[in-house]
């Protein structure tokens, strides 16, 4: 396979070449940006005045998501300020948010959806919180409930599903966010292709900032990720014409979460 | 599926200057002029940014201290491109270790090669691609297109664009400057769709267009908006869900990015995201932040077979090696410099005749495609620091365009000045000479004025000049003193 061998030499030496050029472009020292704290001092460990040398800069002691912290939005101290943070921000989105008791009255509520709006079928993936809820809600009420995780499910066939219910690994008061994986949600999917989201999560799945909630996957995970992590906020927008609000650009136009206990 | 065919390239503006470099600076001065005229489309313009300014500033005012979050995220990106030496090869071995394949290109044509080559090997028929600048600069569609490859951009402004043949008006918001009826209009045309004057129906007409294609292309084309070294992810910033639809469906997943969207780790992702979605678009968050640490796992629902990732440099090294604006390359593409810029709102889009529009283009066209043949944006604004005030990372934009000056003055000095200046010296030197000059100037600047000599001619055609005074400044120094 001579082609083959010509392309990873290529590729070698483009990595080489412009792996030289970065060092090469750093053996000179750039001036700290003009910061209006000591947040540079701290962070590299000198006073901000003294940039540490290109290639020679010492690690960092304190991370940026650490010292900013206090200057981003604010995500609540306790589970009921994040759970009230979350749902005044997911309502300025424009999603629907519901707190019930336990798993039954979430199936109320889904059963609740497939009814009045006539779905006719509602894929979903196998998971300990979705396993009653679709058996309840979806299934008893006689609607088609194809799980993506079945031996022979195809993808094409959730172009043609009414909703798609997930799990999810947390939910982020401090932007009313939804963080999905393709591990706990179903694959890459069944989030994004049907016309409406549904998110079954127990109310201890919410957490203040961006930061807690990757920390968390990062430690739940530790070292293989899942190849996908998406923070979700909001129902599908664009404003693309004339900066005019419009949902369901190409992904779910509705998107409903379900928080219980 | 439909194929879509832009007309050629060389019918837009702003590719047009692309491919004759020598001729950007006439053909700025000329598209300006145009612009500036056009009354309807700056006011439209302006209109289309009202709501941005309005929603920025309620998002802003979530933040506890907007400013210090701005120092915290500038440092971020300062560390991380201070370390790329080190940050680069980390992230690479990383995302490789979670089956990504890493493909490095030195310019945009080795680049092109290797895309290319990848769509050859995928045997694609279909391409659905999600808004990706980095694209833009190597002009991939017109490559893919002319190789018999059918490309749909799926992003709603980039697919309004492609129809219409022209490239983004604005890195962020593309199709900006299009009023609805001429999307009406375009989707009627090309998707025999019926008329209608609703943002709503049409954007519906494009998402029910698009819905088959995400299922039948074989290959989804992206960008990348963080590299995270620490996990080896690419994240992916967007609103309508078409980048996610886009990295689901198809066989194979490309993404292509700039060597230095390198961040150290999560956590200044986690201060990133948030500063560039209200920077950017006046939210809290995009609608969708996507970080893929490689092609669907064992045990996964779905997902592409196959995640390559281009690394481009095309001259961004050469950015690095200037440590004077090396923070140019902290910029994280949130246009918000172009939506505060008097001059942009003016010249509009397409005038820079750039891939990226706006103070941050002028600042680093100049470095990606020579000095020479663009430092005349370094001259089109007003250093009024609006960009840098607004900038979520703290560049130094407007101190950027300046150093550009002063550098070509440098490298390529004017003669003309090098001339006046030496004159100005010798007349300076000489209190008769300099008063006799005054005097002259004083009695020739009325004529001047009606007799637009060529030198003067630009200059006056967007000024007017004040009427001469009456006596020398000496004079009227002595007058005030007595």
């Amino acid at each position: 396979m001579p082609e083959s061998v010509t392309e990873a030499q290529r590729n070698a030496t483009a990595r080489e070449t412009i792996l030289s050029r970065v060092r090469e472009a750093l053996q000179v020292a750039a001036p700290l940006p003009h910061l209006q704290t000591d947040l540079a001092g701290e962070m590299v460990g000198q006073p901000a005045t003294a940039p540490a040398a290109g290639n020679g800069l010492p690690s960092l002691t304190v991370l940026p998501e650490a010292a900013a912290r206090p200057w981003l939005p604010d995500g609540g101290e306790t589970l009921e300020e994040r759970l009230a943070i979350l749902t005044a921000n997911l309502e300025k989105l424009r999603a629907s948010v519901e707190r019930v008791a336990d798993v039954e009255a979430a199936a109320a509520v889904v059963g609740e959806l497939v009814r009045q709006r006539n779905w006719q079928r509602v894929a979903w993936h196998r998971h300990p919180q979705i396993d009653p809820v679709v058996a309840a809600g979806v299934i008893a009420c006689g609607c088609e409930a194809p799980a993506v995780d079945d031996p022979g499910f195809e993808k094409r066939q959730l172009e043609t599903c009414d909703a798609g219910i997930t799990a999810c690994e947390s939910l982020v008061s401090q932007t009313g966010t939804i963080l999905v994986s393709s591990a706990t949600g179903g694959g890459r999917g069944l989030s994004i292709l049907p016309p409406v989201h549904i998110v079954i999560a127990p109310v201890g799945a919410v957490v203040a900032t961006l930061g807690d909630a990757l920390h968390q996957v990062r430690q739940r995970y530790d070292g293989s990720l899942p190849s996908l992590l998406s923070f979700i906020t909001g129902p599908s927008r664009t404003g693309d014409i004339e900066r005019i609000l419009v949902l369901g650009a190409h992904g779910p136009k509705e998107l409903f979460v379900i928080l219980v206990g | 599926m439909a194929t879509l065919t832009s007309p050629p390239e060389s019918t837009s503006p702003a590719a047009a200057a692309a491919a004759s470099p020598r001729t950007a600076k006439k053909r700025f001065l000329s598209d300006a002029a145009t612009h500036v005229r056009d009354l309807g489309h700056r006011l439209f313009v302006r209109k289309a940014l009202g709501g941005y300014y309005v929603n920025r500033d309620a998002q802003k005012a979530r933040f506890r201290d907007w400013e210090h979050a701005r120092d915290a995220a500038s440092l971020a990106k300062w560390s991380a491109v201070n370390r790329l030496d080190e940050l680069l090869p980390r992230f690479v071995a990383n995302f490789e270790a979670g089956g990504g394949q890493v493909h490095w290109a030195r310019d945009a044509n080795e680049a092109r090669d290797i895309i290319l080559r990848l769509v050859r090997e995928a045997k694609a028929k279909a391409i659905v691609k999600s808004k990706c600048m980095t694209s833009e600069e190597i002009h991939l569609n017109a490559l893919l297109e002319g190789e018999g490859f059918g490309v749909v951009e799926s992003d709603l402004g980039e697919f309004i664009q492609q129809l219409r043949g022209e490239p983004p008006y604005h890195f962020v918001f593309p199709c900006m400057h299009v009023r609805r009826d001429e999307i009406s209009d375009l989707f009627k045309e090309h998707l025999g769709s019926e008329p209608t004057d609703s943002p709503e129906e049409l954007t519906m007409i494009a998402r029910r267009y698009m819905r088959q294609l995400y299922v039948d292309a074989d290959v989804g084309i992206t960008g990348a908006n963080f590299l995270v070294a620490e996990t080896g992810q690419i994240s992916i910033t967007e609103n309508e869900g078409n980048a996610r639809l886009t990295a689901a469906l198809p066989r194979v997943h490309i993404a292509l990015s700039g060597i230095e969207k390198v961040v150290a780790n999560l956590d200044d992702l986690a201060v990133l995201l948030p500063m560039l979605a209200t920077a950017g678009a006046g939210q809290p968050l995009t609608c969708y932040n996507t970080l893929y640490a490689g092609p669907r796992r064992d045990g996964e629902a779905d997902g592409p077979e196959e995640m390559h990732l281009v690394l481009l440099d095309n001259s961004r090294t050469a950015l690095l090696a200037d440590p004077e604006q090396r923070d140019a390359l902290h910029c994280i593409r949130c246009g918000a410099c172009l939506n505060v810029c008097p001059i942009f709102k003016n010249v509009g889009g397409f005038t820079y005749g750039t891939t990226y529009q706006g103070p941050i283009g002028s600042v680093i066209t100049p470095h990606l495609r020579g000095l020479a043949d663009w430092n005349h944006l370094s001259g089109a604004s007003s250093l009024c620091g609006a960009c840098t005030d607004a900038c979520p990372v703290r560049i130094d934009i407007h101190h950027h365009l300046l150093h550009n000056r002063r550098n070509a003055a440098r490298t390529a000095p004017s003669r003309l000045e090098k001339l006046g200046h030496k004159v100005f010296v010798q007349v300076a030197r000489r209190p008769w000479l300099f008063a006799g000059g005054g005097w002259l100037f004083r009695h020739t600047l009325g004529l001047a004025k009606r007799l637009r000599p060529p030198l003067l001619k630009q200059w006056l055609d967007t000024r007017d000049l004040p009427p001469p005074p009456g006596q020398s400044f000496r004079a009227a120094w002595k007058h005030r003193s007595r």
